[in-house]
């Protein structure tokens, strides 16, 4: 077989490949790489690769699309464990050897403060997808130039849902309440500040009794039986996930959903789903829900995204998408990928976007979304598993809000 | 702390049978976890760090076979079976090479085994969370008794976990093969030179060790989450009851799981911040009046 290849062929080919190497290496070049770190293993994965199936939707669209100022973008997904010190450690090895040019930041609160420093650091452009803390953005001294946050906010769900609460208590004179909150700095600062604005509204609620069961605690039964003990005519609870499914299941042995009213803001499709014998009648928020708002575009991404990935989407799948339609804009307003240029770009946007309470969200000056849509309605066993859903009223939310941050001595 | 509300409670019979139900509940699927772990060191001197993987691995598994069998009876032997094969396996394939050895390098093959059912767990039935929900018989209202609230499904529990009890303590004291086994606890050399075959015996030691964790887990299935990694926060738990309870003593395991169910029924009443530290503070109590734990022989 040698015999067929002769000197003449081999510097041919070799010329050649010369020739070709150049055109290889610039078509890589060429590729704009978004870096993206999120937790991709542990319990909560299941939120990590939620966003991360979202985003190769988004890269798909925008590639079908012609790509970010004529390039094509292809994601590099990192996980990080939602460890603090390796999301900072990926974000830099992202920009500085990876040569991600902009960053998708799909961290938990935790990780996503460590990943904004190094942001900070590199000025590059970030955008936190998943971090509800409010300080984040907030706090003016923690606030970084060329970092946005697009997604639903703790202080927003906090009045939101506290006002929702207090109309609902209102009408069926429900004034004895119990907590029941995961023993974590979430839990109980988010309780905080859920009653903080719930006595704003409701001044005789009285919280009769209240439950920190440990996070992952496999058995909640004297929790429950102390809930039951205290006699409240409601519930208010902030446990999520696999928690919040093995407390409903545990309530339901002991009938703990006909003795009270429940209310919680973390329902998200796959806790439906899994919840066996889901009770009717849970006062619940939205997190993502395909009938909400009901539009055709939303009910439309749902489904797109259900068909692709067999599973429905989270609370962190539309903020995920949402961030690349910003970015979509962003970049071309300020026909650059510089920080600066896509802060300057991405500072007071407003986006149409299925997820939008009136269609649209919009990027306010203090690098945070408003408008998104939320709203709190019930459940129900069967398909779209929360009906009568309200629409939280976004003035009432941003005056609200701005008196917190008054409080806070932000602004 | 709220020791009015403890108070309170404990002067209405309603809240002390619920609390008490409540308690016992909690302290027996925690014993029944225990009582294979407890065995296992009593007669092997192995630490099974394991452990918690097979309470996992049952309930997994009874999950599975809920959703092809639709018998939640069927459910729970598979889980316990399949349990005690797997204990069998794991004995004779791994933890039979390192008797006698460093206990760092059992850690270390158990640690092993942990993290390698936790990522099949998670390639067989996924990362994210599953629920068996509540069998259709037990679908039914909680019974009331004095006032108290004791739902059925618990109750069959906790006459499962007793007659369990009762027969892993008749069985130790009573019948051939269980005073071989304490034997065996005390001196294995003397037992096999009288002619026992204590490789089978070991391997049937953690038979009943892995089969009862598997038990427990698919016991508790229809109440529970089911998650990769779940074994390790009921490993703690079992630890405590085997620390408190004595090392090795099946009745030691028993009166401290019941102990801390209690502790955490009436505990989250009077401290609800504060529940885990109260059963971290008995045990150091108890450690430092009895170091050898409650039913523990003396070193």
């Amino acid at each position: 077989m040698s015999g067929f290849i002769t000197r003449r062929t081999m510097l041919a080919g070799g010329a050649a490949g010369l020739l070709a190497a150049p055109w290889v290496a610039k078509a890589q070049a060429n590729t704009l790489r978004i870096g993206m770190q999120s937790i991709l293993s542990g319990p909560i994965a299941l939120l990590g690769t939620s966003s991360r199936n979202s985003l190769m939707i988004e890269q798909d669209r925008i590639n079908a699309a012609g790509g970010f100022l004529g390039r094509q973008i292809e994601f590099v997904f990192r996980d990080s464990k939602g460890q603090p010190q390796e999301a900072a450690r990926i974000a830099r090895e992202l920009v500085n050897t990876t040569g991600c040019e902009i960053l998708v930041d799909a961290e938990a609160s935790s990780a996503s403060f460590a990943v904004q420093e190094v942001v900070r650091d590199l000025g590059i452009a970030c955008i936190h997808t998943n971090s509800e803390t409010s300080s984040l953005t907030a706090d003016p001294k923690i606030r970084a130039p060329t970092a946005f946050r697009v997604a639903r906010q703790g202080v927003h769900d906090a009045v939101a849902g506290s006002i929702y609460l207090a109309e609902f208590a209102n009408a069926r004179k429900l004034n004895k309440w119990a907590t029941c909150s995961p023993d974590y700095a979430y839990g109980r600062d988010t309780t905080a500040q859920y009653l903080q604005f719930f006595k704003q509204f409701k001044p005789d609620v009285e919280v009769v009794t209240d439950a920190w069961p440990k996070l992952g605690q496999p058995d909640f039964t004297e929790v429950i039986t102390k809930l039951i003990q205290a006699k409240p005519q409601a519930l208010f609870t902030l446990l999520y996930a696999g928690d919040l499914s093995a407390f409903v299941n545990q309530g339901n042995v002991y009938a703990l959903f006909s003795q009270m009213t429940v209310a919680t803001p973390n329902v998200d499709y796959p806790v439906l789903a899994a919840i066996k014998n889901l009770p009717a009648g849970i006062q619940s928020a939205t997190r993502y829900l395909e009938t909400f708002p009901d539009t055709p575009a939303n009910k439309e991404w749902g489904q797109v995204y259900l068909k692709r990935w067999n599973e429905r989407p989270t609370n962190w799948s539309w903020q995920n998408a949402v961030a690349m339609q910003f970015y979509e804009e962003a970049i071309k307003k300020a026909n650059s990928l510089d920080g600066k240029a896509l802060a300057a770009a991405l500072a007071g946007m407003k986006i149409k976007t299925p997820f939008g309470a009136d269609g649209t969200i919009t990027m306010r000056e203090d690098h945070t979304t408003i408008g998104y849509a939320i709203g709190w309605g019930q459940t129900t066993p069967k398909e779209p598993f929360i009906v009568d859903v309200k629409a939280a009223d976004w003035g009432k939310i941003i005056e609200l809000e701005t008196e917190w941050k008054k409080q806070q001595k932000y602004i | 702390m709220d020791l009015s509300a403890l108070g309170a409670c404990l002067s209405t019979s309603a809240c002390v049978v619920t609390q008490t139900t409540s308690g016992l509940i909690v302290g027996m699927l925690l014993f029944l976890v225990a009582a294979g772990l407890t065995l296992i060191f009593g007669v092997l001197k192995v630490v099974n760090f394991a452990h918690g993987t097979f309470y996992m691995l049952g309930g997994y598994v009874a999950y599975s076979t809920l959703a092809v069998t639709d018998s939640y009876t069927l459910a729970v032997l598979s889980g316990a079976l399949a349990m005690a094969v797997c204990g069998v396996l794991f004995e004779r394939g791994l933890i039979s090479r390192v008797y006698g050895s460093n206990v760092l390098m059992q850690l270390l093959i158990c640690y092993a085994v942990v993290l390698i059912f936790d990522d099949l767990v998670k390639i067989v039935w996924g990362p994210e969370f599953h629920a068996m929900g509540m069998p259709t018989a037990f679908q039914v209202p909680p019974l009331f008794i004095a006032g108290g609230v004791v739902p059925p499904f618990y109750a069959v529990l906790i006459g499962i976990a007793a007659l369990i009890a009762i027969m892993l303590g008749l069985g130790l004291s009573m019948t051939r093969f269980g005073k071989t086994v304490r034997a065996a606890a005390i001196n294995p050399q003397m037992v096999s030179a009288l002619g026992v075959n204590t490789t089978l015996l070991f391997a049937i030691v953690f038979a009943i060790g892995g089969g009862l964790a598997g038990l427990a887990g698919a016991l508790a299935a229809p109440v529970r989450s089911l998650s990769p990694g779940m074994g390790f926060s009921i490993l703690i738990e079992s630890f405590i009851v085997t620390v408190i309870g004595g090392m090795g003593s099946i009745a030691g395991a028993l009166v401290s799981a019941l102990l801390i169910g209690l502790v955490r029924g009436f505990g989250t009443i009077g401290f609800p911040k504060f529940t885990d530290g109260l059963i971290y503070i008995m045990m150091i109590a108890i450690l430092v009046l009895r170091p050898q734990g409650l039913f523990g022989r003396q070193a």
